[in-house]
């Protein structure tokens, strides 16, 4: 490492907790996600250590941490906080700097924010109410379905016969996607299915106005759904090169600034 | 970790007086109740409550009951109670929380004023739905409750333009009030008393206005946090001298600290304007949660719809009903729009909260599209929280925080 200087972003999200460490120049120099789970202060010290370790980069090079996330409260060593909406368009203006509406598929609620040319914020929505359409969705029909989670791209990709669900929320979903088991359907079928339905619950919160980018633990490990969602779009999407790290990115751009 | 600055929400001295005033409301309500010396007749919020000055009534007020099982977080145990007798839990939940209460036999009156065991009992009942129509199934339940009558005013809803054919439909069910309302309260309808209640209701309207209109100062000397308990009075007091007492003392406090520059919040940066309802559990978290960030809320619909600016004595029923279908509430979305515009002008409002109700859509503005059309033509950033102005199982206090937070640091990156 040639400068000592590191600027870091922590995003507690109610699935993962990330850390993202970026140099002056806004290179990403290590990373870390891990599942959150209930200790939210250790799992935020423990991304940190092992980011810095990757990042091959000390605690005395820490110049600033801004958190994030639905822990942002939670983590002892941040100093100061902001909104995962905040540091998503952050994180996404840096790839991306130019109008776009940026869909984020968390594991417990989805965003659509848009920036303008500028990179400010125009306007933000998060998912109301329900569970349709995140990553706690698709984890409960994974269950359903009694396949492992990290199959669930392979699935839906072999389907040749796409089953559609028809309902707004998760526990009338599962019923659903009972009744086709019951039927002896297909099980890619169900799962590319279950992938459509999380793309419809997303793209009826707002217009996709501009160019359109997905972010978010799904669309990580899920690439076969931006596959889907361009087809329903008509359009490109376009990915950032780590899409589960946005947030983390966008608050350790936040360190920095303040920082200024 | 950045220590939390400590909030200084600075509160208005004349608060003390108005909750007086309500407590000398209550209690008046209460020895009629007990006595039987006064005759009681229950209304609704926006209800046609001259008539009732005019024939010697008692007006008891059941959605201000509702607000404080709301304030108490009482009605969120309550409203299932009314759900099992098959009263949704999408509907009104003003209605299910009381209905809910009454069956429990609690309220928040006997835990408030000693001595007060239970709401008073009605003789009639009295509804107008320009509001909704939750009032008129809400007040039928208790008709049948009590064996009282139950009568009231059914009215035109989205109205564009008031027209003088609306005016005239709406003086004819006013004066057909009259007569079943003389036979409960034993005693002919005085024309000078209900003159003088439509003047009285007036000038406490003119007066809460201007209370109002005090919040377009920078600093605001209010918050729409206080504006929902202070208009008690202006609900249940309209028509009564006693209301426009507590308002000259609210006015003059207000232009008091206006002229000594002195705001509602130690530090001010953003103007709010709130649309909907309050969440009525959630009111000293929401305050704090705007003050800490800088951000006073400083005006909204809900405080301005007791403002009857058409009310004349002169025209005592034609006025009223002008005044009872001109309210926002009534109006369609042309009108509220405008409407909004105007306010956010007036108040130099940076941004608007819109509150989506879950069980009130008539209070609800952001449905078809409004709140979109509106940042469009005033470029004033708007967010959307989902909540209920009483069912708490409804929101999640997580997601508000977070979109309250993010909204407020979308207003700082345009400063
Ligand atoms: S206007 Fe809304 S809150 Fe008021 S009584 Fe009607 S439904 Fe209930």
């Amino acid at each position: 490492m040639i400068s000592n200087k590191i600027y870091v972003g922590t995003d507690v999200g109610s699935s993962r907790t990330k850390v993202a460490i970026l140099d002056p120049d806004k290179n990403l120099i290590g990373y870390s996600i891990k599942k959150s789970g209930t200790d939210f202060y250790a799992r935020a010290e423990e991304c940190l250590e092992s980011s810095l370790k990757a990042a091959r980069a000390s605690r005395e090079d820490i110049i600033k941490v801004i958190s994030t996330g639905y822990g942002r409260k939670n983590v002892a060593y941040a100093d100061g906080s902001r909104t995962e909406i905040g540091c998503h368009a952050k994180g996404c203006f840096l790839y991306f700097p130019e109008p776009i509406t940026i869909v984020d598929i968390g594991g417990q609620d989805n965003k659509i924010i848009k920036l303008d040319a500028k990179g400010l914020r125009t306007g933000f929505k998060m998912n109301r109410k329900c569970a349709a359409g995140t990553g706690a969705f698709l984890e409960e029909m994974a269950a359903r379905l009694d396949v492992p989670l990290e199959d669930m791209n392979d699935l839906a990709s072999r389907s040749t016969d796409m089953i559609k669900l028809g309902s707004f929320c998760t526990v009338f979903s599962a019923t659903e996607v009972l009744e086709n088991i019951r039927n002896g359907k297909n099980i890619t079928d169900i799962v590319k299915g279950v992938f459509y339905s999380i793309i419809k619950r997303i793209i009826e919160m707002d217009s996709l106005t501009e160019k359109v980018i997905m972010t978010g633990g799904v669309i990580a490990n899920n690439p076969y759904l931006v596959k889907m969602a361009e087809e329903l779009i008509a359009g490109k999407i376009f990915i950032p090169e780590h899409p589960q790290l946005t947030g983390a990115i966008g608050a350790a751009l936040y360190a920095m600034e303040n920082d200024k | 970790m950045a220590e939390e600055k400590k909030i200084v929400i600075r509160r208005l001295e004349t608060a003390k007086d108005l909750g007086k005033f309500m407590a000398k409301y209550y209690y008046e309500l209460d020895e009629a109740s007990k006595t039987g010396k006064e005759k009681i007749a229950w209304c609704t919020s926006v209800g046609p409550a001259e008539i009732l000055r005019g024939l010697g009534f008692l007006t008891y007020f059941p959605e201000t009951h509702s607000a404080m099982l709301g304030t108490t977080r009482m009605a969120t145990d309550l409203i299932p109670v009314a759900n099992a007798l098959g009263y949704s839990p999408e509907i009104c939940s003003y209605l299910t929380a009381d209905i809910g209460a009454f069956i429990e036999g609690v309220t928040p009156l006997a835990k408030v004023f000693k001595g007060i065991e239970s709401v008073p009992k009605p003789d009639v009942l009295v509804y107008n739905t320009n509001q909704c129509r939750d009032v008129q199934d809400w007040f039928l339940w208790y008709g049948n409750k009590f064996n009282v009558p139950v009568v009231g005013v059914e009215s035109y809803r989205n109205v564009p333009e008031v027209t003088e054919g609306h005016v005239t439909g709406i003086v004819k069910q006013l004066e057909n009030l009259i007569e079943p309302l003389e036979k409960v309260a034993g005693r002919k309808f005085d024309m000078d008393e209900f003159k003088n209640a439509v003047k009285l209701s007036r000038e406490c309207s003119d007066l809460w206005e201007k209370c109002l209109a005090a919040a377009a100062s920078k600093p605001s000397p209010l918050t729409f946090f206080d504006g929902t308990t202070l208009m008690g009075p202006a609900v249940v007091g309209r028509g009564t001298q006693k209301a426009l007492d507590v308002y000259h003392l609210l006015l003059d406090e207000l232009n008091d600290r206006v002229e000594k520059g002195l705001g509602a919040l130690e530090e001010e940066q953003y103007r709010i304007y709130w649309d909907g309802m309050p969440v009525w559990g959630r009111l000293s978290m929401h305050s704090k949660l705007f003050a800490g960030l800088k951000a006073n809320v400083i005006a909204s619909t809900y405080c301005s719809s007791w403002i009857f600016s058409a009310l004349d004595e002169n025209d005592p029923f034609g006025s009223m009903a002008r005044a009872y279908t001109e309210l926002f509430i009534v109006r369609a979305d042309k009108f509220k729009e405008d409407y909004i515009k105007n306010k956010l002008d007036f108040f130099g409002i940076d941004g608007v909260v819109y509150h989506d109700a879950r069980t009130c859509p008539n209070n609800t503005n952001c449905r078809y599209g409004l709140s979109q059309r509106l940042q469009e033509q005033t470029d004033i950033p708007f967010v959307t929280i989902d909540g209920d102005l009483n069912d708490l199982r409804c929101l999640s206090d997580e997601q508000t925080k977070t979109n309250i937070e993010a909204f407020i640091e979308q207003l700082e990156e345009r400063k």
